[in-house]
């Protein structure tokens, strides 16, 4: 029971961490924000639904008035902003990511990629390309075609990243692992 | 660490947080009824003269903290002349910069301590399916504590890297980054069980 609240808590923190450090220049060049690669790692690693529950601790926070969704933004207003569709597809997304980490058997690097491509774009996109359309009032297709030019190089790399990462998880501790425990 | 409640003290800060949640959920219910923009001007305006009863230094903090939204209604205000829909595009952007701003004075009008009672409050009905209103108080806790002990070690990680090696890390920190989070979670576990457990 403990270490289930603890878990959830500190990839919480980490989710906002990732958001927090201006740019730990994970790929080289581009700049992306390294917060969905949280998100995408709490489903590789904890699980469905811990995952879940990890990112809505994490954005409970955000609502109460921290300023920990990447840019330092927070408080109420950004659920009213156009990138609401994106804040509330995040739980769902690493629900998703972490259901198809545990209900796969490929290699953990492997499935943790495959997991965060349909969990972390797929899924997380279906919500943020709806919210886009319905605060700005363009079109899905006009809202796909700005969420895929601004976000999916960017988001690619990460699910290659938060499939590498899993994947060291897996070889130096394989009980770190919990979505596969 | 910093939040985003105001430091001017204003009347808001007085009113109860859960009447001011309540106030901002009907206000936004209200806006997105409204779909023609001379109303949304009117509720635009009403706004502004709420943060004007707070003083001109917290109305220019709030203002500040609208700011991340221009790339977006620049797009949109660009998109909407380039179709010549300008009314809808006044809607659009009308509504987007109310409702922010309403959510905003409630945030900058709110103590994080208050907000995180609410939170509790509304956690009491799920009892049952494990989410006393003790646990979420003790997670947030927990987040809160543990967000500089993590950014201090991932300083630390990435200084130790480059100790070590003439590159860059890049995405290696993120390794022990996680293993450190799961052991500190192991460990914080043991401390609450050796307390009497997380209630």
């Amino acid at each position: 029971m403990e270490r289930n609240l603890t878990h959830i808590a500190l990839f919480a923190a980490l989710i906002a961490v990732l958001g927090l450090v201006p740019k730990i220049d994970l790929a080289g060049g581009v700049p992306i924000t390294a917060q969905s690669l949280g998100i995408m790692l709490c489903g590789t690693v904890l699980g469905a639904r811990r995952g879940a529950l990890a990112v809505l601790l994490f954005l409970a926070l955000v609502a109460a008035g921290l300023p920990l969704l990447s840019g330092g933004r927070g408080g109420f207003g950004v659920f009213a902003g156009p990138s609401v569709g994106f804040l509330v597809g995040f739980p769902v997304a690493a629900f998703v990511t972490g259901w198809v980490m545990q209900r796969t058997t490929l290699s953990p690097g492997l499935s943790a990629w495959a997991a965060s491509t349909i969990g972390g774009i797929g899924v997380l996109y279906v919500f943020g390309i709806v919210g886009i359309a319905l605060m700005t009032g363009v079109s899905i297709q006009e809202a796909s075609l700005g969420a895929a030019l601004s976000f999916l190089p960017g988001d690619v790399v990460k699910t290659v990243i938060a499939g590498l990462v899993t994947q060291s998880l897996s070889r130096m501790r394989p009980a770190s692992l919990l979505s596969r425990a | 660490m910093l939040t985003l409640t105001s430091p001017v003290e204003i009347w808001a800060h007085r009113v109860p947080a859960g009447g001011k949640l309540v106030a901002l959920a009907v206000a936004t219910t209200g806006l997105f009824a409204l779909s023609s923009p001379g109303p949304l001007a009117l509720a635009l305006i009403a706004t502004l003269c709420l943060y004007l009863t707070a003083g001109l230094r917290f109305a220019r903090d709030g203002l500040r903290q609208l700011y991340p939204l221009w790339p977006f209604l620049l797009v949109v205000g660009l998109w909407h002349l380039w179709t010549r829909d300008l009314d809808s595009g006044l809607v659009v952007l009308q509504r987007m910069v109310t409702a922010v701003a309403l959510a905003n004075f409630v945030t900058m009008t709110t103590r994080l301590a208050d907000m995180i009672a609410v939170f509790q409050r509304l956690a009491q009905p799920f009892e049952r399916l494990g989410l006393s209103p003790r646990r979420v108080a003790l997670a947030f806790a927990l987040v809160i504590r543990f967000i500089p002990v993590m950014l201090d070690r991932l300083a630390q990680i990435d200084a130790s890297w480059r100790a070590r090696s003439p590159r860059r890390p890049r995405w290696r920190v993120m390794v022990p980054a996680t293993l450190a989070a799961l052991d500190d979670a192991d460990r914080v576990a043991e401390a609450l069980r050796a307390r009497g457990g997380a209630g």
